[in-house]
Formats: C-alpha cells, sequence, structure tokens
C-alpha cells in the first residue's frame, strides 16, 4: 500500500530516480532524495523496530537524525539512523533489536511483566549468586539492543583535519545562514555546520519562500564560508576547540574535524518535544514536525485518519498540511485549552483510536503531538553556560555565555523568518569583530613583523528576540514513555524518586532516562518534569541535567582517523632492507635486528670484527664556556678536569635520583663538546639540558644542537677493528699508546673529513664509533665492508649488540632500570661523586647511598646452564616475589645463559642463590654474580 | 585542547607544548631533607590561578611561565621562562 503523494510544493525527492533496495530481506523501490525511513514509510512500513527494553513496535516519531525509533542494520553497519541516513541503491537494510521478527518479538512478552522491570531490575535482579553471573550475561545480551559488527569489514583510511575558522556557526538554519553571511562579509572566514542534508532549517518543509533562496543564493556568494551539511558539532572544549564530524564526505564514512573557532555561534534551534501519556510510543503516534517534514520533503502521507493536538502554530501548520495532503483530519484539539486534551492512545501494533479529555474516542492512525520546544543547548552548556528555565515560553534559555560563544535565533527567542534573520544577521557581524579583536590581540602579545590589525570594535546593537509564550504541557494524565530509547515511562522516574534517587543526576542513572542513544535530545525536559512533580520542586528549581560531548555520536573510525605512526630511518636502512636485515621496531626507528643469524654475529665480532649501524644514538653538540659546568650538573660524575680528546661515561638522573639517561661525552676542543645519549632518551636529555639552561643557569654560555639527524655512527667491533679501521684513515693515529680506550679523535675516515672517532666499547671489544655527516653514512658503512672483507668484517644488528652487551653486564636503561630505579640501585655508585658541589638528584642519591638501596641490579646465572628465564621471570622467596629478570640471553661466547636481573638488598650479596619462577610455573635457581660482567670482567679485550 | 598564545609563535594548540606543572624553584644542594623532599613531591594543587611551567616542544623550544586558572582554564599571562615568575 503506498503512501506517495501527489507532487508536493517543495519536496526534495527526484520522482525519476526510483532506487530498490532491501528491507527485511523483501525488495522495495523509493526514490533517489528519500532517507530511509521516507522511503520505507512511502511503501507503507509502519513498524520499524522492536523497543529496547519491552520489545514494543515502534515507528516514525521525529523522522529526523534523533529519532529513537529509527535504528536500523545497513549491511555491516549497525545502528543507522534511518530518519537521516540518505537511501543508496542496493541498500540492505535491516530491522534491529526484533527477534525472531519484527512482526511477532518473542521478547514482548517482557512488557507483560512490566512489574518485574522497573528501575534497578537488573541491579537487583543479577546480583546473586555471584556465581551465576556469567550465565545472566550471556542470557541479557540477547535481550540487548544494538546492531551487529561484521568483523571482517575491511579498515578503510580515514582522515582528520584541523580547521581555523575565525567564527564557526553550529546550525544552519535562517539565523544561522544570516549570521554566516554576515560574518563573512564583515571580513570572517567562516565554517558553517548543518546537521540536515541542506541548509534552511525549518524553513526547508514550511511553504516555499523566497527567504529561503535569498538566504541560500547569499551563502553560495560568500567565499569566506565553508558549509559542512550532514555533519554536527559535536563538541565545545577549552578556548572554543570545536570538534566537528563531518559525514557522507567519501560514502558513508565520517571524519573529524578539528577546529579552533575565534568565535562560536550556536544557532541551533529547537528540537520538538513529545508529549507523555499512555501509548505515546505506538506507530502512528507522531511529532508535528515528523509530519510537515514527512508531507512536505518527502510526499509521504503520515496517515489516512489523522487527530492533531496543538498547543502551537507548529501543530497548526501541520493540520494543514494534512489538509493539503487530503488526509482526513478527524479532529483537531486545541492544546491551549486547559479542557482540551490527550488522555491515552490505543492500539496493538499501531494506532487504532485516541482517547480525549472530554471522553470522547476517536479513531485514528495518526495522532500528531505539538506541544512544545526543547532547546538543544549541550553546546552553551559545555561553554559553561547554565541556562534558565522560563516558565512562560515552557522551556530552557541560555543565560551566561563567555566572551567567545554566541547564541543566535531560535535557541535564544521566537520570531518571524525576518525577526530571525535580523537576530542572525546582528550576531554574526558581533561574532566577526570579536573574532578579529582576538586576533588582534593575540597579534599583539607576539612581536612579529607586521602591524596588528586593529580590534577595540563597538558591541554591535542585537535586536532583542524574546521567546514566544507557550503553555507547559510536558505530562498528561496518564502514564507514558519519557524516554523512548531506553524505554523509561513517567512512573519508573517516579518510584525511583520514591526510592531516595531524588536528585534528577541521580534518578537519569538509576533508570538510564535520557541516557540512551538520544541522550536527552527529545527526554531531558520531561524527564525533569516528572522528576519536579515526585519532588514537589519546580523545573526551574531542578535545571537540566549535565550535557556533555559528544552531542551526536562519533564513529570510533572517525576519532582514531589514520593510525600510522611516523617512523624513523637512519642513513643506512635501504642497505639492511637490501641485505637480509629483519626489522625491530625501537623506539621510533626502524632498525636491523639481525641478518639471519644473531649468535653467528656475536661470534664472528668477538674473534674478527663487526660493524653495527648505532645512528639512532641521541647525539648533542655543545659549545661554548660553560659546557663543563652544565656537564657537571647534570651528570653524577665528574667533568670539570676532563681533557681535550678524552672521552668519559655519564650517568644522568633525575632529581629524585631514578636513572635517567646514560652515554658517553667527548671533549673535541677546548670549548666543544660532543654527547651522545641512549636512542630513546635523545629528545628527553636535549628537552632536559635545554629546562636547565633556560631556566636557571640563564647566564651560562652553552650553544647546544641536536645532531642527531646530522651523523650517521657506526660501531666498528672486534679483535681486528683496529686493522680494519687502519686500512681507512690517513690523519689519526690508531696505535695503542696515541688512541687508547676512552680517547676522541677528528679527521679524515675513508675520505670524508670531520667525522669524529670515539674509542668506546658497548659490545666489550676493542671498538671505534665512527660517526660520519649523515649523508656519507652509507658510503662509510660499504667502506668498511669492502676494506674489512678480508678480515671477515660482517654487519651485526641490535640482537647481537644486546647479547654481547649483557655478556658484558652493561645495563639499558629502562630496560634493566624502571621508574624506581635510582642510582645506586643500578649499581652506578663509582659514577656519582658526591662530593661534588651541586647536581642534579644529589640529595637523594646521598640519602639511598647512607640507607642502601632497596633493590640491587646484580648479575645471575642460572644452575642449569641452557635454562634462559625470559624477561620480568620473577624471583621468588616463597609466595613473596623479590625481584625479576631484567635481561636474558644465551650467551655463544659463554655457551651459558647470562642475565641480569633487580633482586631485594640481601638477596644481592654474591653467592647468592635465588629461585626463579618461570612463565610456565616451574622454579629455576640462579647465583648472584660478583660482577655485573659475565665475561672478560677485567675489560683486557676492551682496552688492548 | 587549550590555546596557549605563545609569545614567540602565537596562538597554538597545548599539544605543541609540554607540561611542567607547577612553577617552582629548585632549592640548594645543601637544603634539608624536608625542603628537598617538598620541592620533588609537594604540590599547591590550587583551585584557582596559578604559575606553571610550559615547554614549547614542537615550536620554539622555549620554556615558558604561564598563569592559568586551574578552574576554567582561563590563561592570562604567558612569559618566556627567562623573565622569572612571580
Amino acid at each position: 500500500m503506498s503512501a506517495r503523494l501527489p507532487p508536493q510544493p517543495v519536496e526534495v525527492i527526484d520522482r525519476a530516480q526510483p532506487l530498490d533496495f532491501l528491507w527485511n530481506g523483501r525488495w522495495y523501490s523509493g526514490l533517489a532524495g528519500d532517507t530511509i525511513a521516507s522511503a520505507l514509510a512511502a511503501a507503507g512500513v509502519r513498524v520499524f523496530s522492536r523497543s529496547f527494553k519491552y520489545h514494543r513496535p515502534r515507528g516514525i516519531l521525529t523522522a529526523g537524525f534523533h529519532d529513537p525509533n529509527l535504528f536500523v542494520q545497513v549491511a555491516d553497519e549497525p545502528n543507522v539512523r534511518a530518519g537521516h541516513r540518505l537511501l543508496t541503491p542496493g541498500a540492505d537494510v535491516a530491522p534491529q533489536n526484533a527477534w525472531p521478527s519484527l512482526r511477532v518479538d518473542a521478547r514482548s512478552a517482557n512488557q507483560l511483566f512490566g512489574r518485574f522491570l522497573s528501575p534497578g531490575f537488573y541491579y537487583k535482579t543479577f546480583m546473586r549468586p555471584r556465581a551465576l553471573r556469567p550465565l545472566y550475561q550471556q542470557t541479557l545480551r540477547r535481550f540487548s539492543s544494538g546492531g551487529s559488527i561484521d568483523p571482517h569489514t575491511p579498515t578503510v583510511h580515514r582522515e582528520k583535519r584541523f580547521a581555523h575558522p575565525d567564527v564557526l556557526v553550529a546550525g544552519g538554519g535562517p539565523a544561522g545562514m544570516a549570521a554566516a553571511i554576515t560574518a563573512a562579509r564583515a571580513g570572517a572566514k567562516v565554517m558553517l555546520v548543518e546537521e540536515e542534508h541542506g541548509l534552511g532549517g525549518h524553513l526547508v518543509y514550511g511553504p516555499g519562500s523566497s527567504a529561503l533562496d535569498e538566504l541560500r543564493e547569499n551563502v553560495d556568494a560568500e567565499p569566506g564560508i565553508e558549509v559542512l551539511t550532514n555533519s554536527v558539532v559535536t563538541g565545545r572544549y577549552d578556548h572554543n576547540w570545536v570538534a566537528v564530524v563531518q559525514r557522507g564526505a567519501t560514502h558513508h564514512e565520517e571524519s573529524l574535524v578539528k577546529a579552533r573557532a575565534k568565535t562560536l555561534v550556536v544557532a541551533a534551534g529547537t528540537i520538538e518535544r513529545p508529549y507523555v501519556f499512555e501509548g505515546n510510543d505506538l506507530p502512528g503516534v507522531m511529532l508535528s514536525t515528523a509530519v510537515r517534514r514527512l508531507i512536505n520533503l518527502w510526499a509521504v502521507a503520515p496517515g489516512t485518519r489523522a487527530v492533531v493536538a496543538t498547543a502551537n502554530e507548529s501543530g497548526d501548520a501541520a493540520a494543514a498540511d494534512l489538509a493539503r495532503a487530503g488526509i482526513e483530519i478527524a479532529e483537531v484539539v486545541d492544546m491551549r485549552r486547559a479542557d482540551r486534551g490527550v488522555v491515552r492512545a490505543r492500539g496493538r501494533a499501531g494506532l487504532q483510536a485516541v482517547e480525549l479529555s472530554d471522553g470522547r474516542t476517536i479513531n485514528a492512525d495518526l495522532l500528531v503531538t505539538a506541544v512544545g520546544w526543547t532547546t538543544p543547548t549541550s553546546l552553551l552548556n559545555m561553554a559553561g553556560d547554565r541556562p534558565v528555565y522560563e516558565p512562560r515560553a515552557a522551556r530552557f534559555l541560555p543565560a551566561a555565555l563567555p566572551d567567545d560563544v554566541m547564541a543566535a535565533g531560535g535557541i535564544v527567542g521566537d520570531g518571524t523568518v525576518e525577526e530571525l534573520v535580523a537576530h542572525g544577521a546582528a550576531i554574526g557581524i558581533e561574532a566577526a569583530h570579536r573574532a578579529r579583536g582576538r586576533k588582534s590581540d593575540w597579534q599583539r602579545s607576539t612581536p612579529r613583523a607586521v602591524e596588528p590589525e586593529p580590534g577595540g570594535f563597538a558591541p554591535e546593537p542585537v535586536p532583542h528576540l524574546p521567546p514566544a509564550d507557550h503553555v507547559e504541557l510536558f505530562l498528561g494524565p496518564t502514564d507514558g514513555f519519557v524516554d523512548f530509547s531506553e524505554d523509561v515511562r513517567a512512573k519508573d522516574l517516579e518510584s525511583s524518586a520514591a526510592e531516595g534517587y531524588d536528585s534528577i543526576e541521580l534518578n537519569k542513572r538509576y533508570t538510564t532516562a535520557t541516557m540512551g542513544p538520544i541522550q536527552g535530545k527529545l527526554e531531558v525536559v520531561n524527564a525533569v518534569a516528572v522528576h519536579a512533580r515526585a519532588t514537589n520542586q519546580s523545573i526551574a528549581e531542578i535545571g537540566t541535567t549535565t550535557w556533555r560531548p559528544p552531542y551526536a555520536p562519533i564513529t570510533l573510525g572517525a576519532l582514531a582517523g589514520d593510525d600510522e605512526d611516523p617512523v624513523r630511518r637512519s642513513p643506512l636502512s635501504a642497505w639492511h632492507e637490501t641485505h637480509g636485515a629483519s626489522p625491530i621496531v625501537a623506539g621510533q626507528w626502524i632498525r636491523p635486528d639481525h641478518y639471519g643469524d644473531p649468535a653467528a654475529e656475536v661470534r664472528n665480532t668477538r674473534e674478527n670484527v663487526g660493524i653495527i649501524d648505532v645512528s639512532p644514538l641521541g647525539k648533542i653538540d655543545l659549545r661554548g664556556r660553560d659546557v663543563a659546568r652544565l656537564l657537571e650538573f647534570v651528570y653524577t660524575n665528574r667533568w670539570a678536569r676532563l681533557a681535550v680528546g678524552r672521552v668519559r661515561y655519564g650517568l644522568m638522573c633525575a632529581e629524585d635520583g631514578v636513572v635517567l639517561d646514560d652515554g658517553v661525552t667527548a671533549r673535541l676542543g677546548d670549548q666543544h663538546y660532543y654527547m651522545t645519549t641512549t636512542s630513546s632518551g635523545a629528545g628527553r636529555v636535549w628537552n632536559w639540558l635545554d629546562e636547565w639552561l633556560q631556566t636557571r643557569f640563564r647566564s651560562w654560555e652553552v650553544r647546544m644542537t641536536a645532531v642527531t639527524d646530522g651523523y650517521a655512527a657506526i660501531n666498528v667491533a672486534g679483535p681486528k677493528s683496529r686493522e680494519l679501521l687502519g686500512r681507512l684513515v690517513a690523519d689519526i693515529d690508531l696505535e695503542p699508546d696515541q688512541f687508547g680506550y676512552m680517547h676522541a679523535r677528528t679527521g679524515t675516515v675513508a675520505v670524508v673529513e670531520s667525522c669524529i672517532v670515539l674509542r668506546i666499547g658497548f659490545t666489550g671489544e676493542l671498538s671505534f664509533e665512527v660517526h660520519v655527516p649523515a649523508g656519507f653514512g652509507l658510503h662509510m658503512w660499504e667502506a668498511l665492508l669492502e676494506a674489512g672483507s678480508h678480515l671477515g668484517v660482517a654487519p651485526f644488528g641490535l640482537e647481537a649488540q644486546r647479547i654481547m652487551r649483557l655478556e658484558k653486564g652493561h645495563f639499558v636503561v629502562g630496560q634493566d632500570t624502571d621508574g624506581l630505579t635510582r642510582g645506586h640501585a643500578a649499581g652506578m655508585g663509582w659514577a656519582i661523586k658526591q662530593e661534588k658541589a651541586d647536581f642534579v638528584g644529589k640529595p637523594e642519591l646521598a640519602w639511598e647511598a647512607e640507607n642502601g638501596p632497596e633493590r640491587r641490579l646484580v648479575a645471575l646465572q642460572t644452575i642449569d646452564p641452557l635454562l634462559v628465564p625470559p624477561e620480568a621471570s620473577q624471583i621468588v622467596q616463597g609466595d613473596r616475589t623479590r625481584g625479576r629478570i631484567t635481561s636474558s640471553r644465551l650467551s655463544p661466547t659463554l655457551g651459558r645463559s647470562v642475565c641480569l636481573g633487580q633482586v631485594e638488598a640481601e638477596l644481592a650479596i654474591p653467592g647468592t642463590t635465588v629461585t626463579i619462577r618461570l612463565p610456565s610455573g616451574d622454579i629455576a635457581p640462579a647465583e648472584v654474580m660478583e660482577h655485573h660482567a659475565h665475561f672478560d670482567i677485567d675489560g683486557e679485550r676492551l682496552r688492548g | 585542547m587549550l590555546l596557549i598564545v605563545c609569545p614567540h609563535c602565537g596562538p597554538r594548540n597545548s599539544d605543541e607544548f609540554a607540561f611542567g606543572g607547577e612553577a617552582s624553584s629548585r632549592p640548594g644542594a645543601d637544603a634539608s631533607p624536608d625542603t628537598w623532599r617538598s620541592y620533588l613531591y609537594d604540590r599547591a594543587n590550587v583551585a584557582g590561578w596559578q604559575t606553571e611551567q610550559w615547554f614549547h616542544v614542537a615550536g620554539c623550544r622555549r620554556f615558558l611561565n604561564i598563569e592559568r586558572n586551574t578552574i576554567t582554564n582561563e590563561i592570562r599571562r604567558v612569559r618566556d621562562a627567562s623573565e622569572g615568575h612571580d
């Protein structure tokens, strides 16, 4: 049975473009321009869903985005709002929350047992016995609403973007459009955001008006206005950070626009409010705006015989629309009269009759209600406003707004189209002026080459837009639904208040009224009205519940946006990739973990010579008179007498004594130092030095340059490293008596000038670290491989380095230490010079030295030499945890497992046997060693 | 997200900055344990105007002292750390 009317004057459908789609597995036909709901309504569908708790049949209520009854599944997309989503050809639409079918829902039996589903039913019923909770959960899940998610849905690339409008207008009705136009004419960059698919607000379904055409033309004519339709402002945060969800930019995907508006204009209009009476949720009971939209926009007859209960012009207009469309009007109930009213609606699967307060019962399949308006003040609340209830207008009105937020149009008051436009126009000018004033202030507070723009505009006079008088109509004489999303009735709110939930904030949480998918847009004032009646207060005394973002739901994909993190690559990365390196992400860097066999890489480095790309090391160039003073302060050890050409290991602790970073620093010249940091600590140390220089030692002369990316670094390690490097250097004498351990030289390596060569040894081998300007990194790497081909040179990766440093007992900050490990606990007492006048962390480290650390980092060897306890295995005594393994590997050099671990101080005595609990639950004994190093304890290889 | 008007770079989103907490002055290394612990761990946690340190790490890399109202997030004064704080 088609409900499509003959052509209407302002319809948005294209009758030449039929679209076929599936509903519940059957083919239907709609028209281009239809929403899913209007196409179904045109095809005669009246029941769209089953309600959340009682599984009552539900139909169109608002015919828009905020319709609580029109949630459907479209293919793999759940919870689609059929009142808003435009129909697409071939769309596979299915009802949600109906089982076994929309027509016969077995769970509608719930309503027969309504008294069991009183507020708090779930809290009270499904708590005990505790053992049954998983069963309750499983069973109740089948009763819950919502669509279904397809885990195989393909991932879609999504983008977020920033926007910096001078004026952002939320709402594209007459006032919002007028504000956008005047703001743009005043020179502002404007973003105009409209929830619907086109601009116009309530004018789009009124009779065709020249005012709307003129507004649309003027918006189009302003290049300074960016219009986002089918988009919504979901939140206003500090300093006018405004979140806009833009829908349908590509297909139906959403994307997030992060807008920083200098002025936000809220022109959200009003939302029509349902009336509370028995049967108010029956299919066929609709709001006047729904009826007007169905008839005028989509040429759909909302029913065949109507009762119109009207208390305002919108209801009167709906009656006129119905009459014009040729739909029989059985009765117009003038709700402005105290002696007229609706008592209840009757019907089973849909409305059949309406009972009036004069005792008559009138057969009808459509009941139109027009009882008043709710102001969607969410964005104003988020800006700190506390809207005030105005009983004469029966709605909440904005109270006090911050300087950067303004309200325009219907949210403020009522008027003719001309009055709304005049109000919006004045607000638009004022908004633009405030935006320019703000920009001018910013320019004045930041020195720049250009003259600041003028500010300080006189306030723009804004015409008064008072709200029209409206009779207070919230609750009828019978009990009905307040919250359609959550199936909460007036009596539920009343009994909850009687149970002691006598604050509206408690009552809403206990009954879940206003907490469903519609989030109070339709029902909040009715809920407040019921609560007021139940607690003998006025609506004004209670106020509204707190509105929080988001105003409308956002898909997680829009929030997530692009999920790719940036990665850093060394100048040698391409070489590693083409030479079989197995990549590993370490911090932000992609590094070679190994080139096939890390144990072989270790053996080759210990026997011959290996090279490793250590470019990610943090590198800081420090120059100036006071560098040594800075080093003395940020490192725990001594630096004042470091000679030119020498390198020293340095330990950094934070003010609480916790190990922050370590590395070596070389003195390259009289006032020139070169600091290296851990790869992951590079940024942190750079910031740390800056902090002290900028906030405390402002008079010190230190010039700091972060050069991590400026140099590639290659560690050449192994007994043949001197011989290898000797083939490439001309002006550096590598002989041990000329270039000893912990010395630094600058010179030419492989014809590259200005290289820095450090003789240091994280691997425990004789080694030279070559720092070369990054552009020559690959050249240096290949030169080393070529020059060392007869020496057995081979690259080694991070894993081989980790094994070798562990064999040597060198700890890694963040791996073997944690956020509580202070200097002495890390075994670094030798590098902490308490006799220095001051350094970062000195008092805490003194305290730690005096009391002894609670835990210590020690080397451990398992009694079973081939057992490698996984890192983070616990060290236990009885059922107490007394430490953990922080690093563990099988040493290819020693042929046994080697570990570092943190243990409580009393277990840290060399020779103590501790118990490791493995993840399997097995236990393994291990011995605490005297030295951190498992291999070459005296460091002869290193110093050779 | 807050908007901070950097005295060097102009208005920028606060995610360009690292928050450094309440501005404080480091006592000398000879401070009493109580003074030192207070510097490390005690915070006034005021509800109202507070001077705090921010670092424009993704901008000019300058440390700033900012007066912010912890209740309203209003910011009334932003100065380079080289100017010290009250």
